[in-house]
């Protein structure tokens, strides 16, 4: 009784930590092959580089958990940064404007999950759909030309380019909103709903759970992160391009995958994406810091997260 | 063919669940394979069947030592297990679902419908079934997947048929079928492992009864040497004096009551009352309606018609929320489907009708979680090494404790059980009659499910009989008997107590 008791923490402990490992091990090559890699320079700029996406995968986590997925994360990061430069542009203050469209990105995102919900229409489809939909509107609104012209604006421009006590802010928004997800995910009956959604829907509903509510305000949440990622990407561009975000919800579906979420639900940890995000920003930083050649960079990226999920598999 | 295991030994981990256990079945016999859930039936015959390895010990089969690498070995070489849980494919149709990984075909693969169909006739006539080959499998009623499944293991030419609860979800009439199938195999020199729950089969179709507990073997013999109290005696390792405690009911006033309930199509016009401190049954054949009703007014399937009062007010439910907060709870039929999140651990899964309480702020409070739910599993004696265990890793009845102690915590007014002891062992089947007087006895209207009549007749106040949607009858619990009840529920009429 004694050896299965403490056995089997043992093992669980590992394949939590296991991101957290691949990490590691990845610094040490990176850092083997390229030792200015470790330049606290160049950690500073790898955290301001995941910070976008590592903000659009926390959302996307609490979708995945819940067994869904969000394909339109990357369109409602371009449409919201597209309105919100538009906004700054016709004068509105800048920090007002970041809040009007993070609300505008969290009610795009609750709109997709009204159709999910309401509409009872798959995730996958319905996102697809709003993906095209929402892009379609960046289009439109830009005349497909990046609006620029933002101004010269401290406080915007500190959002996406400044430091606070030598660390990026966006690393630092990052972190914070990261401890604020990790709170209600692991903390509060949201988070147990979440959860409990994605382990067994039925099971969810039958014991009082409106899980349609708590699914509209995860899709809502994933907007709001994408919102504020597109705030931030803004402020480092000081211009909205129509094209931005493309295939952004690749990779926070990357990160979500490699820090150990089940895709099928009801499985992860968001610390778990923090890592993964990590994981794919020390992949593109080490890989450009080497010379790799971009196209090569990308098959890179897709052999490392096959290797993960293969050692997943084989956990289980 | 012969089958010898000897001194069979299996541990999972630190966990030993077989320790040294003796079993043989002789060709053409019936073989009662019996012990609560946990004492090591399945895993045994998970053994023989190639599914896991044994430790240790022997397996002869006629007169030859084999060890099967893996459950194709096993059904090449003639022994077929019909598993408890059914494996259906609900998209595909009852021939599909017949010949799954089997099909008969031409030398280029392609599939061969004429032949099959035949085989399928063949198989359905001697188990008189007379179900559509062309209908979606899904659509069948759980009973009617069951014999599919035992349809796909006859038509295998098997020696060796295990059976692990066949009949759990049977009609009387299947079950007689089924009887008489295996009658007609045992003369063909086919035997059969027989693991049921169910005490009057055993004595009704087996030859000989092997009873396990803890992992050991603690009796084998011919059934007709033993009877009754000895087996659950010696399943349970203590006196049993009888299966239900006794009832002393003290009915209050009505807490409950549904009027003119109709769902197009499932069932209509349905009333009923339910005081508090009493046990309503629900009783009737599968497919009846009974689980649809109850369904509907829980709000998990829509209703068309009809009212529903708590405590004399009239409320809406629109879904399982809306019952909940009305002090309603429902432990479903199916505990791993609907009841469970089987990933969630004992302590997740009792908190989550209670989040409410137990995270007013929406803060999850975990001291009280933890006060709570340790309090629940005493009360339930719920058997784990700890509250962090998965629900998924427990036995059937403790799993079942699960599902109850989740829903007492609410403090509901109705408390709905469909099925409650459904293939869980005699132990915790008394265990959980007691809960049932424990709660009515403060005050809680139970309505109860279920399909095996002792149950309905031993722990009902009052009982309900459903026929094809409608209520065919009510009877109070001491004047009723197995045939009234079965004559409603085939849609019999009683006789007037004056013409007799």
């Amino acid at each position: 009784m004694n050896t299965q008791t403490t056995k089997r923490p043992l093992s669980q402990v590992f394949s939590k930590l296991g991101p957290l490992i691949a990490l590691v091990l990845l610094f040490v090559v990176v850092a083997i092959l390229n030792p200015s890699f470790l330049a606290p320079l160049n950690i500073l700029n790898l955290l301001r580089q995941v910070s976008i996406n590592a903000l659009i995968a926390f959302g996307m986590t609490f979708v995945i958990l819940t067994g869904g997925i969000d394909l339109s994360v990357g369109s409602m990061l371009a449409l919201s940064s597209a309105l919100m430069a538009g906004m700054i542009v016709s004068g509105m203050d800048p920090i007002l404007a970041i809040i009007v469209s993070v609300l505008l990105g969290t009610l795009m995102g609750m709109f997709n999950g009204l159709l999910i919900t309401k509409g009872k229409m798959a995730p996958f489809i319905a996102t697809l759909a709003t993906m095209t939909i929402y892009r379609g509107l960046t289009l439109v609104y830009t005349d497909g030309n990046p609006i620029t012209g933002l101004g010269n604006h401290y406080t915007f421009q500190l959002f996406g380019q400044g430091y606070f006590l030598g660390i990026p802010v966006p690393a630092i928004t990052m972190i914070i909103t990261f401890a604020i997800l990790w709170f209600v995910l692991h903390k509060t009956s949201f988070g147990r709903k979440t959860y409990a959604i994605g382990g067994n829907e039925k099971a969810a509903i039958i014991s009082g759970i409106q899980v349609n509510r708590v699914k509209w305000m995860i899709y809502g949440l994933a907007g709001t992160m994408s919102a504020l990622a597109g705030a931030i990407l803004t402020s480092r561009l000081n211009s909205a391009e129509p094209t931005a975000g493309t295939a952004y919800e690749m990779d926070a579906i990357a990160a979500v995958v490699l820090g150990g979420t089940s895709l099928s639900g009801g499985r992860g940890r968001i610390f778990g994406t923090l890592i993964g995000a990590l994981i794919i920003g020390t992949l593109n930083n080490g890989l450009n810091l080497l010379g790799v050649s971009s196209f090569y960079q990308q098959v890179v990226k897709g052999v490392v997260i096959l290797i993960a999920v293969l050692i997943d598999r084989r956990k289980a | 063919m012969r089958i010898e295991m000897k001194n069979i030994h299996k541990s999972f981990g630190a966990n030993k669940v077989l320790d040294g256990v003796y079993f043989t079945l002789e060709p053409g016999e019936v073989h009662a394979l019996m012990g609560e859930n946990g004492a090591g039936k399945s895993t045994l015959m998970n053994i023989l069947t190639g599914l896991h390895k044994k430790d240790n010990g022997k397996i002869v089969i006629d007169g030859k030592e084999t060890d099967f690498q893996s459950p194709k070995e096993a059904e090449d070489a003639g022994i077929m297990f019909i598993h408890q849980e059914l494996n259906i494919w609900p998209e595909m149709t009852v021939l599909e679902n017949l010949f799954i990984g089997k099909e008969a075909t031409n030398k280029l693969g392609i599939l061969n419908t004429k032949k099959m169909k035949a085989l399928a006739k063949d198989v359905f006539k001697r188990l008189g079934m007379t179900l559509p080959l062309e209908q979606e499998a899904g659509l069948c009623s759980v009973g009617e997947q069951q014999m599919i499944e035992i349809a796909k293991a006859l038509m295998t030419d098997a020696k060796v048929i295990i059976m692990d609860e066949p009949t759990s979800a049977l009609t009387d009439r299947e079950i007689q079928r089924l009887f008489q199938l295996m009658e007609s195999l045992k003369k063909d020199g086919v035997s059969i492992v027989y693991i049921s729950h169910r005490m009057e089969e055993i004595f009704t179709i087996c030859d000989r009864i092997t009873i396990m507990r803890d992992g050991k073997t603690v009796h084998t013999s011919p059934i007709k040497e033993t009877n009754f109290d000895e087996v659950v005696k010696k399943m349970v390792g203590r006196e049993l004096k009888d299966r239900f405690p006794e009832r002393r009911p003290k009915p209050g006033k009505i807490v409950f009551e549904v009027k003119n309930l109709t769902r197009k199509g499932y069932f209509e016009n349905i009333h009923f009352s339910l005081r508090s401190g009493e046990i309503l049954g629900i009783s009737g054949l599968m497919g009846a309606g009974r689980t649809e009703i109850m369904r509907s007014l829980f709000g998990i399937d829509p209703l068309d018609e009809g009212e529903i009062f708590i405590d004399g007010q009239k409320v809406t439910i629109k879904n399982p929320y809306d019952a909940v907060r009305k002090h309603m709870a429902f432990a479903t039929e199916n505990r791993k489907e609907e009841g469970l999140i089987l990933d969630f651990s004992i302590r997740e899964n009792i908190s989550l009708p209670n989040l409410f309480s137990l995270a007013p702020k929406g803060i999850v409070q975990s001291e009280e979680e933890e006060k709570f739910v340790d309090m629940m599993s005493k009360r339930l004696k719920i058997k784990t090494s700890s509250i962090e265990e998965a629900a998924g890793n427990l036995s059937g009845g403790n799993q079942q404790k699960v599902v109850i102690a989740k829903w007492i915590g609410i403090g509901p007014k109705v408390l709905i059980l469909d099925e409650p002891t459904r293939g869980i062992d005699v132990g915790a089947k008394r265990e959980i009659y007691q809960l049932m007087n424990e709660l009515t006895d403060r005050g809680m209207g139970i309505i109860m499910i279920s399909s095996e009549l002792p149950e309905i007749l031993g722990m009902s106040d009052r009982i309900l009989v459903i026929h094809e949607g409608k209520i065919a009858g009510e009877l109070q619990g001491k004047e009723a008997d197995q045939e009234t009840i079965m004559t409603l529920a085939t849609g019999g009429k009683l006789h007037e107590h004056t013409n007799n």
